[in-house]
């Protein structure tokens, strides 16, 4: 598989993080998404024509979003099919409702950091930064009531779905585009918990977890 | 608040990269002023109804609000022939620039923030360097400063043990130095240039200067935004934002001597803006 990627892309990152959960081998295809704008190039439009990364190809196949392709990475790669439960409808509805939410995260925490650091300044980096907090104040309080039932995360499964990794990169990035977590626990609570499921990798602006708290030996 | 240092008014700012400029006007802001940048055969910069100073130089377009300039330091390595000179990118930071300029001179963060690429655990040791306000010309160095790297570069193939020399000869500039993976002889050059939007934001302007005849532009490019990516969240979690002169304000450890210098040099020179002056 290649994947045609961008270092600072947290729709990209979302890709490196479910293959490497998964323990699949890629290879990737660096844009110069930024300055050199190459993803709006004629010939990377040829692999997406909507100009956005990220793209796959995968035995000829050619897949662009990043939910999409999380879709199909899932369902082709995990073979105990938990990170995207298709034998499950009502855990899977809900997977999907939150995959359809992370592109609410990406259309207003990902543009405000691209507002403020990448100089998109066609963006209205309030109103973005307003509807990020509006999507974070409900998926804080929705993380609160899945704890208090004993969920760790967004799914009512006990595994981490894509939606968990759908909305994970936006969210720990949200700072560089001022938006602040501080005012949402649960939502911290659960990047820690994240970043602590086997095989993490960080992206640049991510760090690893801290030391676990170690539980003494039984 | 408008700026009223006059030490920084007076200064050379990058603006822009030269191969950002198109015929469509740019806007972007200079300690606190809007500024216009039309490109029509030359490039002018406004403000304010007035026509301000250009110069091109290292890849970007320069400008100063004050009126009496000083040149611009000089990186003889820029028109070496056999160099590659790359523009990294324009990245906007939520810091003063002199938080910025210190994060490029330290070098005990390498293994905890570029994990495996520019620093690794356990090689965390800052070994002694020296710093001097040069003699010849007023800037710091800091020379033999020498820091285990697993990736040096985007060319490197190995860990290796990385020479640098540091130079700060503008109080929002920085130049380092540092062994070249395909020259070990000779020593490749990193620029930061910092342009102050305001006292606590920055557009950080990164250049390359490289002795590499094998790696392409992109992927130079990429190594250094991954880099600066990672610095990034450091950066903007430092608070105060501006960056304390008195002595007393920060505890420092030894291998932070350049930042100390650097400190002192600022306070000499008399800069307000993006720090917070020692008090009298």
């Amino acid at each position: 598989m290649k994947l045609y990627n961008y270092e600072l892309s947290g729709n990209c990152y979302k890709l490196r993080l479910l293959m490497s959960f998964l323990g699949v081998d890629y290879e990737t295809e660096a844009i110069d998404f930024y300055p050199g704008q190459k993803h709006k190039s004629p010939d990377f439009r040829q692999i997406n024509p909507l100009g956005q990364l990220p793209a796959i190809e995968d035995n000829g196949l050619v897949l662009r979003d990043a939910q999409a392709i999380l879709v199909y990475i899932a369902s082709k790669y995990d073979a105990d099919g938990t990170w995207y439960p298709a034998q499950d409808p009502a855990l899977l509805g809900q997977v999907m409702q939150w995959l359809a939410f992370a592109d609410g995260i990406t259309a207003t925490a990902s543009a405000a950091r691209l507002h403020d650091g990448l100089y998109y300044s066609h963006i209205d980096v309030e109103a973005a930064r307003k509807g990020a907090h509006t999507l974070f104040r409900i998926l804080d309080e929705h993380l609160f009531f899945a704890e208090d039932a004993g969920q760790a995360w967004i799914c009512p499964s006990d595994q981490p779905t894509i939606a968990d990794i759908a909305c994970f990169p936006y969210i720990m990035l949200s700072e560089e585009g001022g938006i602040n977590r501080m005012d949402y626990p649960a939502i911290r609570r659960w990047c820690d918990r994240f970043k602590r499921i086997p095989g993490f990798i960080v992206m640049p602006g991510i760090f690893p977890a801290g030391p676990a708290f170690e539980k003494p030996a039984a | 608040m408008p700026c009223t240092d006059s030490v920084a008014l007076n200064l050379w700012y990058p603006v822009t990269a030269l191969e950002d400029i198109t015929s469509k006007p740019l806007h972007t802001l200079l300690l606190e002023e809007p500024l216009i940048i039309r490109h029509d055969g030359t490039s002018q910069v406004h403000t304010r109804g007035r026509t301000l100073p250009v110069r091109e130089s290292y890849g970007y377009l320069w400008t100063s609000l004050g009126t009496s300039q000083e040149d611009l330091f000089p990186i003889p390595e820029y028109t070496e022939d056999d160099r590659r000179n790359v523009h990294a990118a324009t990245i906007g930071v939520q810091t003063s620039a002199p938080r910025s300029i210190e994060n490029f001179l330290d070098m005990g963060h390498f293994p905890y923030v570029h994990t495996n690429i520019l620093g690794a655990e356990p090689h965390t040791e800052v070994k002694e360097y020296t710093v001097e306000v040069s003699t010849e010309c007023d800037e710091i160095r800091a020379t033999n400063c020498l820091f285990w790297q697993p990736m040096a570069a985007a060319a490197s193939s190995a860990g290796a043990e990385v020479n640098y020399i540091y130079r700060v000869p503008h109080p929002y500039c920085a130049v380092l130095y540092k062994s070249s993976p395909a020259n070990p002889d000779r020593l490749d050059v990193i620029a930061i240039f910092l342009q102050p939007e305001t006292q606590e934001r920055v557009r950080a302007h990164m250049m390359l200067c490289l002795l590499d005849e094998t790696t392409s532009n992109r992927e130079i490019r990429l190594f250094q935004q991954t880099i600066f990516g990672q610095d990034k969240p450091i950066l903007e979690n430092q608070f105060p934002k501006r960056l304390p002169l008195d002595p007393r304000a920060e505890t420092p450890i030894r291998a932070d001597k350049s930042a100390i210098a650097y400190r002192r040099w600022l306070s000499e020179k008399g800069i307000t803006y993006g720090v917070i002056p020692s008090a009298a």
